[in-house]
C-alpha cells in the first residue's frame, strides 16, 4: 500500500508557517465532518501529530502535502483501514469511530485509493459490489441488480466496461475507473479521492472533474488529494495543508496563491531545495533502441552519457518503471537493442544488467529495493558477495569494511550496521540501497522516483549525492513523477505517455507547462496551467 | 463466448471425463451403462464433499491438511457411541458427526485466524494430534461391522429413488455449497479474501474471520463423511482414510483451484472428484493394476497445475492501449 | 556525502548474546529435559546401545531435514521426499535382480535422488508453479511408480556388504548413520551460515522479489536446492533400504510430513527466511528422545505423535500468545 509506512519528521527544522497561512474560518457554515487533534504512530514514527481536517458538504476541499506529509494515513482513518491513537472525529457534530472499512462505508464515507484496491479475478460488477451487495427477499445476493446498478454506474461516469468481464481483462486506467464506480456505489455523504486523476487521460480526466461538479451539486463533501496544481485551483473551494505529520494551514481556495501553497508544503523556498550542477557529461556509456514490450512500452531509444543526469518524466502509469524493469532484466522485451560502451550487450536478468555496470534503485523500497528482514550490512554486501568472499565463504571483516565505506559515504544513520533494514526511515532505507549499488562500482545508475516517501530532510540528501554520482562521472537515470525535482536534476527529460516516448526535452524546452501538456497529451495552447 | 468455455476448467473436465468413458465403454460397454455410473458417483462421493470443503480454504489462502484426520476421528467417535447407544437415532448421530467435525475445524481456524500460524503447520499438527485422539478413546481397537447397530450401517446405503442415501447427500452438498458459493455474503468473501487479501481489508471483509469459517465448513463437511465413511465400510479404526487428505486437495488442484487463493469453483471441486473416481474405478475394469492410480493422480495434479498456471499468470498493467481488449 | 566522524559501530550485541537468546538455545533446554525426565522415567534409558539404537529414529530423516531446511528457509517446500525414497530404494532392489553389485546400487539410489530432485526443480523453477502442488502431485507419481513395479510383492537379496550403510557401526556404539548424519550437519551448517549459496538463500526466502532486483539468481540457487534435497533423499533411501534388507513401495510412508515437523521445530520459519541447522539437529534429538523415551514406556508410537502434533503448535503458538499478552 503506498505511503503505508510514513516517513519520520527526520531532523529537519521546524518552519515558522503558522504565521503564513490563514487559519480556516469555521465559521460560515458548519461542516459536515470534522476531525480534531488526531494522532498516529507507528514504531519510531508520529505519522500525525494533532492534525485537523474540516469537510464541508457541496465543497471540495483540497488535501495538499508532501509524500510523507501524512495524507494517506488520514484517508486511512477515516475509511477505518488505520484507528487514530488519539483525537476525535465528527459526522454532523456528534462523535464517531470507525473500527473497519464497513462502518466507515455505513456512516456515509467512500474513497477512491490511490492505488487500485481491487479484485482481479472478481467480475467489474462485483467489484464495485463487494462488501455491499443488494440482496433479494430472501437475504440472498442479487446478481440481476448487482448487474443492472454497476451499468447504470458506469454509464453514469461514462465508462465503457462491460460489467461482467473480469477486473484482469481490464488495462489501469479502466480498472481506475471501476474504483470510481466502486466509490460511488455507496450512498456516500463523503468521497475521498486520493490522486484520482494520477493514472487517467485527458479526456478521462475531464469526465472526472465534471463527475467531481456533480457530486458537489448533490451536497457530497468531497476531500480531493492532488500533486497538480493546476487541477487544484480548478477544482477546490477550500485547501488545507499538512506538513510532516502536522496541519500547517488551511482556508478558502481564493485567499492563497500557488507560491504561498508551495511555501506552506515545503516550509521554504523551491528553488533552494536542489543542489547547483555544472553539467558536463562525457562520452556516451548507454544506448537503447527500439525497445518494445507486447502491453507495456512500445519504441523506446535513448543514448546516456558519463556525468549526465536524464529524467523520465510521465503520469503514473505511463510505463517508465516498466522500461527501466525491463533495461534492468526483469521483465523481458520483445524487442530493442542495449549497447553499453558502443557494444551491443544482452541482458536477460538482473543478474546479468548488473554485471554490465546497469543497476536500478526500484520505487518500491520495501517489496523490491531492500530486504527489509535483513541487517544492513548484508543487504549492502548482496550483490558484491563475489568480492567479499572467498572461495564462496562469507568473509564478515571484509563485509562490514565495504558496507561501512559506502553507507559512511552516503551519510547514513543508523544504530549499527547489524541492525534491519525494515528498521530504518525511507530516507535511510533509500541510502543502503543506492550503498548496496554503489559497492557494485556501476555505470549507470537508474533511480526510480528516489525521493518517493521520503521526508523533506533526507530528500535534500538524495538530490546532493545524485549530483555527486553525476559529478564523479556516473550516468544516471531518474524516473519521477515530481515536476520540481526532475526541472532541478535533469540535464535532460524524455517524457512517457502510454508506453510511448513523446517529446525528449532539453535546456529552454524544459518548463513545468511542456512537462505537463506532453505527459497529459494536451495540444498546444490548450493547457490550462 | 466459445472462447470463455473453451477456456472453463469445468467444461475441459466435462470434456476430459467424456472421452475416458467414451474410450473405456467401447472395449467395456458395461462400464458406462447408467448403474455403473451411479455407482462410480456413490463411492466417489466422500471424495467430492471433502473437495467441496477443501475448496472453500484453498480459496482463502489455506490449506487443511486434517481432513482425513477428522473425518476418520468423528467415524471412530460415533462408532463407539453406536456401540455405547444402539439406539440412537441416526438424525442425532448425524447432528453429531457434523458438529464434531465442525468444532475441530474451529479449532484450525482459531489458530489460523487469532494466532496467525501458517495453516500448513496447524493442519500437519492437527492431523497427527486427531489421529493420536482416535488411538487414546479406541485404545487401538477396531469397531467392527457386527457391534455396529443395522440402522447405523444401513443408512448410507438405503436406497432413495433408485440413488443410496450417501449419493443424495452428496448431491444435497453440491447444491448447497453451489448457492453458498454464488449467493451468500461469506462465499463471495471467499473469493475475495483470497484474491486480494489487501483489498479485502480496504472493503472492510476480515480475512482471518473469512478463513475461520472455511476452516468451519472444511471440518463439519469432513465430520459428516466420517459417519458416512465408517457406516459404509462397516468398520472403524486408527487408520481409516489414511493419506485421503491428499487425495481430496488432488481433486482440487484438478478441478482448476488455484492453491494461490481466490480462484476456482463448486463444479471444479466435484469435476475432480469425479475425474480421479473415474480412474480409480475404470482400473479394474479395463484391466490394469489399480497399483497404477497412484501414479496416475500424480500425472493429473502435475498435468492440472502447469494448465492452472498458465491461465493465471499476472498480465501485467496493460499500458499500451491497443493490448487492451475491447470490453 | 562528506564522511562524518559519527562512527556506526558493527554490532550493538555479540553474536554470543544474539545466539543464548535464540530458538535453539530454547530447544537445547528442552531437549536436556526431556533427556533427563527419561533418565528418571525408565531405568533402560542411560544405556549407551539403547541409546545408540534410538538414533536410528530420526538420523535417515534428519540428513533430509537439513537439505528440507535450506529449501523451506528459501521459501519452498518438497513433500515428494519420501516417495523418492521408495522410488530409489525401488530402482536398487531391481538392479539386484540384475546382480548389481553395492557400489553400482549406491550410484542408482543417488542418481534416482537427483533425477527426481531435478524433476521438482524443473517443474517449480522453470515453468514456475507451486512448489507445494508439485510436490503433492510427483509424491503421488514417484510413489505410484513403485507400486506400478512393485505391487505387493517386495524386493529384497540385496549384497550383504550393502547392509553396512544401515546396520553397521564405525566404533563401538557409534552407526555408521550416526556418523554421516554429523558429517552431513556441519556440512549443511557451513553451507547454510559461512557461505555466500546460504546468505543468497536467506535473501530469497525473505524477499525473492528483493534478491532477485538485487541480481541474485533466484531460479537457479532454488533449482540447486530441490536438487540437493532430491540426493538427501537417496542418501536416505540407501541406508533405509541397507537396514531394512528389502524393498516394499509403502516403504518410509508418511515421512515427509515429520520431516518438515522437523524442519519447523527446529525454528525454520515455514514462511521462508529464517532458521539454522543447529535448530534442527537439536529438534531432530528431541523428536528421537522423545519417541525412544516413550517408547521405553510402552507408549505406543501413535500416541507420541499427539506429543509431536502439540509440540509443533505449541512452540509456535506459545511465544505468539506471550507477546499479545504481554502488549495487553
Amino acid at each position: 500500500m503506498a505511503g503505508a509506512a510514513p516517513t519520520p519528521p527526520g531532523d529537519m527544522m521546524q518552519m515558522h508557517a503558522k504565521d503564513v497561512a490563514p487559519k480556516a474560518d469555521p465559521a460560515e457554515a458548519a461542516p459536515l465532518l470534522a476531525l480534531d487533534g488526531i494522532v498516529k504512530t507507528f514504531p519510531g514514527v508520529r505519522a500525525l501529530s494533532e492534525v485537523e481536517l474540516r469537510l464541508y458538504p457541496g465543497q471540495v476541499t483540497a488535501l495538499v502535502g508532501e509524500n510523507g506529509a501524512g495524507k494517506s494515513t488520514i484517508v486511512k482513518i477515516l475509511t477505518g483501514i488505520y484507528q487514530p491513537d488519539a483525537g476525535e472525529i465528527r459526522l454532523d457534530g456528534r462523535p464517531v469511530h470507525f473500527p473497519t472499512a464497513q462502518d466507515a462505508t455505513r456512516a456515509g464515507i467512500t474513497a477512491i485509493h490511490q492505488e487500485t484496491v481491487l479484485f482481479d479475478e472478481l467480475s467489474v460488477a462485483e467489484n464495485i459490489f463487494v462488501g455491499h451487495a443488494p440482496r433479494t427477499r430472501m437475504g440472498l445476493i442479487d446478481w440481476p441488480e448487482i448487474r443492472r446498478r454497476a451499468r447504470e454506474i458506469l454509464d453514469g461516469i461514462g465508462a465503457r466496461i462491460d460489467p461482467d468481464v473480469k477486473l484482469r481483462e481490464l488495462g489501469i486506467a479502466s480498472k481506475h475507473l471501476v474504483a470510481i464506480a466502486r466509490a460511488l456505489s455507496v450512498d456516500a455523504r463523503v468521497v475521498i479521492m486520493d490522486e484520482p486523476t494520477a493514472a487517467l487521460s485527458q479526456k478521462e480526466i475531464e469526465e472526472l472533474y465534471e463527475l467531481v461538479e456533480t457530486l458537489k451539486a448533490q451536497g457530497k463533501a468531497i476531500l480531493f488529494i492532488s500533486h497538480k496544481f493546476d487541477e487544484i485551483f480548478r477544482i477546490a473551494d477550500r485547501y488545507t495543508v499538512f506538513r510532516d505529520g502536522q496541519f500547517v494551514g488551511g482556508g478558502p481556495i481564493s485567499e492563497v496563491d500557488h507560491d504561498g501553497l508551495v511555501r506552506m508544503m515545503v516550509g521554504r523556498s523551491v528553488d533552494a531545495i536542489f543542489p547547483a550542477r555544472t553539467s558536463a557529461p562525457g562520452d556516451e556509456v548507454l544506448s537503447v533502441e527500439g525497445f518494445c514490450h507486447p502491453t507495456e512500452f512500445d519504441g523506446i531509444s535513448f543514448t546516456l552519457r558519463r556525468g549526465e543526469i536524464l529524467g523520465f518524466y510521465g503520469l503514473v502509469g505511463a510505463g517508465r518503471s516498466e522500461f527501466m524493469q525491463a533495461l534492468f532484466g526483469i521483465t523481458k522485451a520483445s524487442a530493442g537493442t542495449i549497447r553499453i560502451g558502443g557494444m551491443e550487450i544482452r541482458i536477460a536478468s538482473p543478474a546479468d544488467a548488473v554485471r554490465n555496470g546497469i543497476v536500478y534503485v526500484p520505487e518500491d523500497r520495501g517489496k523490491q529495493g531492500a530486504i527489509t528482514a535483513l541487517p544492513i550490512f548484508q543487504n549492502v554486501t548482496l550483490p558484491s558477495l563475489a568480492r567479499t568472499s572467498r572461495k564462496g565463504f562469507l568473509r564478515l571483516a571484509e563485509e562490514f569494511s565495504l558496507a561501512r565505506r559506502y553507507t559512511e559515504r552516503l551519510d547514513l544513520r543508523a544504530a549499527s550496521l547489524d541492525t534491519e533494514v525494515g528498521m530504518l526511515s525511507g530516507g535511510n532505507q533509500q541510502k543502503v540501497v543506492v550503498a548496496k549499488w554503489l559497492a557494485t562500482k556501476p555505470r549507470v545508475i537508474i533511480l526510480d522516483e528516489p525521493t518517493k516517501g521520503i521526508d523533506i530532510g533526507s530528500k535534500a540528501a538524495v538530490h546532493e549525492f545524485m549530483a555527486e554520482l553525476a559529478a564523479e562521472g556516473l550516468a544516471v537515470i531518474m524516473v519521477s513523477s515530481e515536476i520540481p525535482e526532475i526541472l532541478g536534476m535533469s540535464d535532460r527529460v524524455i517524457v512517457m505517455r502510454e508506453g510511448r516516448m513523446v517529446a525528449e526535452l532539453e535546456g529552454d524546452d524544459l518548463s513545468p507547462e511542456t512537462l505537463v501538456r506532453h505527459a497529459a497529451g494536451i495540444a498546444e495552447g490548450d493547457t490550462h496551467a | 463466448m466459445l472462447k470463455r468455455l473453451a477456456s472453463s476448467r469445468e467444461a475441459l473436465l466435462v470434456a476430459a471425463i467424456g472421452v475416458l468413458l467414451v474410450l473405456i465403454s467401447t472395449r467395456f460397454p458395461t462400464f458406462a451403462a447408467p448403474s455403473n455410473l451411479a455407482n462410480v458417483f456413490n463411492d466417489t462421493a466422500p471424495l467430492m464433499i471433502l473437495a467441496i470443503g477443501q475448496m472453500m480454504v484453498i480459496l482463502t489462502r489455506c490449506i487443511d491438511l486434517s481432513v482425513a484426520a477428522n473425518l476418520a476421528l468423528t467415524g471412530m467417535v460415533v462408532a463407539m457411541l453406536n456401540v455405547a447407544m444402539p439406539g440412537l437415532p441416526i438424525a442425532v448421530t448425524l447432528g453429531l458427526s457434523l458438529a464434531l467435525g465442525a468444532v475441530m475445524g474451529m479449532a484450525n481456524g482459531l489458530l489460523v485466524w487469532k494466532l496467525d500460524i501458517p495453516p500448513i503447520v496447524v493442519t500437519l499438527g492437527t492431523m497427527t494430534i486427531f489421529r493420536g485422539i482416535i488411538f487414546v478413546i479406541s485404545g487401538g481397537d477396531w469397531v467392527n461391522s457386527h457391534e455396529m447397530s443395522a440402522a447405523f450401517k444401513a443408512f448410507p446405503r438405503a436406497d432413495l429413488a433408485g440413488l443410496p442415501v450417501l449419493s443424495w447427500i452428496a448431491i444435497a452438498v453440491i447444491a448447497a455449497a453451489g448457492l453458498f458459493m454464488a449467493r451468500t455474503a461469506l462465499g463471495r468473501a471467499f473469493f475475495a479474501v483470497g484474491g486480494n487479501p489487501n483489498a479485502a481489508v480496504y472493503t472492510g471483509l476480515d480475512v482471518g474471520r473469512s478463513q475461520f469459517w472455511a476452516f468451519t465448513i472444511s471440518g463439519a463437511l469432513a465430520g459428516l463423511t466420517g459417519y458416512l465413511w465408517v457406516a459404509r465400510y462397516a468398520v472403524a479404526y486408527v487408520d481409516i482414510a489414511g493419506g485421503f487428505e491428499l487425495e481430496v486437495v488432488a481433486a482440487c488442484v484438478i478441478g482448476g483451484i488455484s492453491i494461490a487463493g481466490g480462484i476456482g469453483s463448486v463444479g471444479g471441486a466435484v469435476l475432480g472428484a469425479l475425474f480421479l473416481g473415474v480412474i480409480k474405478n475404470a482400473l479394474p475394469v479395463v484391466n490394469i493394476s489399480p497399483f497404477w492410480q497412484l501414479a496416475i493422480s500424480g500425472t493429473a495434479i502435475l498435468i492440472a497445475v502447469a494448465v492452472n498456471a498458465r491461465s493465471t499468470r499476472s498480465k501485467g498493467r496493460i499500458i499500451l492501449k491497443r493490448a487492451e481488449q475491447p470490453a | 556525502m562528506t564522511t562524518t566522524d559519527r562512527h556506526i559501530p558493527d554490532r550493538l550485541q555479540s553474536p554470543l548474546q544474539t545466539r543464548l537468546k535464540s530458538w535453539e538455545t530454547l530447544l537445547l533446554v528442552v531437549a536436556v529435559a526431556i533427556f533427563i525426565a527419561n533418565s528418571f522415567a525408565s531405568p533402560y534409558f542411560l544405556n549407551a546401545w539403547n541409546l545408540s539404537d534410538a538414533t536410528f529414529n530420526f538420523t535417515e530423516k534428519a540428513m533430509i531435514a537439513f537439505a528440507m531446511a535450506l529449501l523451506i528457509i528459501s521459501g519452498e517446500i518438497d513433500l515428494s521426499v519420501a516417495s523418492i525414497i521408495a522410488l530409489a530404494s525401488t530402482a536398487m532392489g531391481a538392479a539386484v535382480q540384475y546382480g548389481a553389485g553395492t557400489p553400482e546400487l549406491i550410484a542408482i539410489g543417488l542418481g534416482v535422488g537427483l533425477l527426481c530432485g531435478a524433476f521438482n526443480g524443473a517443474l517449480v523453477t522453470g515453468m514456475g508453479l507451486p512448489s507445494i502442488v508439485v510436490t503433492i502431485g510427483t509424491m503421488s507419481l514417484f510413489r505410484g511408480i513403485s507400486y506400478i513395479v512393485l505391487g505387493d510383492q517386495a524386493y529384497g537379496g540385496y549384497p550383504s556388504d550393502f547392509a553396512w550403510f544401515g546396520r553397521g557401526y564405525v566404533w563401538w556404539v557409534i552407526s555408521f548413520e550416526l556418523v554421516l548424519f554429523a558429517v552431513l550437519a556441519v556440512i549443511y551448517a557451513v553451507i547454510l551460515h559461512k557461505t555466500n549459496f546460504g546468505r543468497a538463500i536467506y535473501a530469497i526466502g525473505n524477499n525473492p522479489t528483493g534478491a532477485l532486483f538485487s541480481g541474485i539468481r533466484v531460479a537457479r540457487i532454488k533449482f540447486i536446492l530441490f536438487l540437493l534435497t532430491g540426493l538427501m533423499s537417496g542418501v536416505a533411501a540407501i541406508c533405509l533400504t541397507s537396514r531394512l534388507g528389502s524393498t516394499r513401495p509403502s516403504i518410509a510412508f508418511g515421512w515427509e510430513l515429520e520431516i518438515v515437523t522437523m524442519v519447523v521445530l527446529g525454528g525454520v520459519s515455514i514462511l521462508g527466511g529464517s532458521g539454522s541447522i543447529p535448530g534442527v539437529v537439536i529438534a531432530a534429538f528431541v523428536m528421537g528422545l522423545v519417541t525412544f523415551g516413550l517408547g521405553l514406556l510402552n507408549v505406543p508410537g501413535i500416541v507420541m505423535s499427539i506429543f509431536i502434533g502439540l509440540l509443533l503448535i505449541g512452540v509456535i503458538a506459545l511465544p505468539r500468545l506471550w507477546s499479545r499478552m504481554r502488549r495487553a
